[in-house]
């Protein structure tokens, strides 16, 4: 996975296929078999004892050894799917997971049908320090459940540990008139002048998306 | 001089012991999951503990340009506390991420029944996985404990060259040799090895399958023996492709086994004014 705090695209199952090898793509139509009968039969199986794994979560962790670490999200992206995981599932890969693992989850919890349900993962991630988390926590899902005020303490945590404000989807138009957001900005960027230290260009941006009409939501990816 | 530390306790550490590692030559390193001063009442101590070894502590170390692999393992000592055995059970769900590259720490502690069950449950988990093996050697009745040690390995399915036996000294380090495992050597400012005593070894014994690290944790231990060894050893008349043999090529030979070491992580990102491990910078 890579250091810098940016969520890439994930590719589809198309352009994986155009990428892989031979060897890489047989494994992945195997784990995408296996993720799809897990799916088929959720109702009627269950793992054997408390730390038992179905076959595709244990393919979801070693994804990047088979196809690349490069494609590593993308590949346990279509896994997810594939599985239609269910929050249970989703909820033991991410607790259970290396950062990589977690980083995934949280990239595809928007194309996943489960509401609001997700966001103590969310939650989790925001509290850590791990940028990488951070970011891919302030996606898409992020900004369509998390409530004002964890959005705005996860801008400012984005401010704070450097991650790009890039990384923050649907960042213009949550900000456009939040007038408490614009609050705690000021407050930051006047904590950041009184102790002689420059202000984050970011602080800046965001501050002025605050502005209520500023912005198109054109800008957003 | 580039380093791979094989063996050493980072969670322990600090920033700044990241940095002068990095000043010192350290590029890549392995933490070996063991005992953490504090006993353990649960398995879910170890999940937690697991987890940190396979995301916060990768970070750090990518933060100072260091590569950071670990090996997992119930460890000697808790395998004694039923209260930790169910640790063996959910090992496999650990024993496949990315950044595991061996079974470890296992071993033998006071050498007792639950040990035995322990370890060779173990070398069967590392030969199911493909990994190699981290295995301690006891610190006290070292010898026999050696012993006891080769003959459970020679009735595992894991081969020998798959196996590095660590915290060898001058008593054990033939035995270990002729057994065909790796040589481990952990170098400590008080106890365990120092770099002149390594120097003889190595003058001894040569420089192929023998590994040297810091071990470097919670005690009084120093995370740039490693250096200190590579400096001993130009001083001694050593050639810079034997220190680099001993620093670098064997252990990333030995952990290599396990076909996942990633050895390229990139520069330390100067654009860290407002790092993480800044504690939310500043």
């Amino acid at each position: 996975m890579p250091m810098s705090p940016t969520n890439p695209p994930l590719l589809t199952r198309k352009e994986l296929d155009a990428q892989l090898g031979g060897a890489a793509r047989a494994w992945l139509d195997e784990a995408l078999a296996e993720a799809e009968h897990s799916a088929a039969h959720q109702d009627t199986e269950q793992p054997g004892g408390p730390y038992a794994a179905p076959s595709w979560e244990l393919r979801y962790a070693a994804a990047g050894r088979y196809c690349g670490l490069e494609h590593a999200d993308s590949v346990r992206a279509l896994l997810l799917i594939e599985a239609r995981a269910a929050l249970p599932a989703l909820t033991r890969l991410y607790e259970q997971g290396t950062a990589a693992e977690r980083h995934a989850v949280l990239l595809t919890l928007h194309r996943l049908d489960l509401g609001p349900t997700a966001l103590p993962l969310v939650e989790d991630a925001l509290r850590t320090n791990d940028t990488r988390l951070v970011a891919a926590a302030v996606g898409p899902y992020g900004a369509a459940h998390l409530d004002p005020h964890n959005w705005r303490h996860a801008i400012l945590k984005c401010l704070f540990t450097g991650v790009p404000v890039d990384a923050v989807d649907g960042l213009a138009r949550r900000a456009r008139g939040d007038a408490e957001l614009a609050r705690m900005l000021g407050d930051f960027a006047a904590e950041r002048i009184a102790a002689g230290r420059s202000v984050p260009t970011d602080l800046t941006r965001v501050l002025e998306l605050t502005t209520p009409g500023a912005a198109a939501p054109t800008e957003e990816s | 001089m580039r380093i791979f530390d094989p063996h050493i306790h980072m969670t322990s550490r600090t920033t700044d012991d990241y940095q002068a590692m990095y000043d010192a030559g350290v590029r890549a390193l392995v933490e070996p999951s063991f005992w953490l001063g504090q006993p353990r009442t649960s398995p879910a101590s170890f999940f937690d503990y697991f987890d940190a070894l396979l995301g916060w502590e990768p970070f750090r170390a990518a933060q100072y340009g260091i590569a950071h692999h670990c090996t997992l393992a119930l460890n000697p000592k808790e395998a004694n506390d039923p209260r930790c055995v169910p640790v063996l059970d959910a090992l496999p769900r650990y024993l496949v991420k990315d950044s595991v590259v061996a079974v470890g720490e296992i071993g033998y502690d006071s050498m007792t029944p639950a040990e035995d069950t322990a370890l060779a449950a173990q070398l069967q988990l590392a030969a199911d996985h493909e990994l190699p093996a981290l295995v301690h050697t006891p610190h006290r009745d070292k010898l026999a404990g050696l012993h006891r040690t080769l003959d459970v390995i020679r009735e595992s399915h894991l081969s020998p060259e798959r196996v590095l036996l660590d915290h060898l000294n001058e008593t054990t380090v033939k035995d270990a040799l002729d057994s065909g495992c790796w040589a481990g050597f952990s170098i400590y400012p008080d106890t365990k090895m120092d770099e002149d005593r390594m120097i003889a070894i190595l003058r001894i014994h040569g420089t192929e399958r023998i590994l040297v690290n810091s071990a470097a944790d919670w005690g009084r231990s120093d995370p740039l023996k490693t250096r200190k060894v590579g400096d001993a050893m130009l001083a001694a008349g050593f050639g810079d492709d034997d220190v680099d043999q001993v620093l670098w090529r064997n252990p990333v030979a030995f952990y290599g086994q396990s076909g996942r070491l990633q050895l390229g992580v990139a520069a330390p990102d100067p654009l860290h004014e407002g790092n993480s491990i800044l504690r939310g910078g500043e």
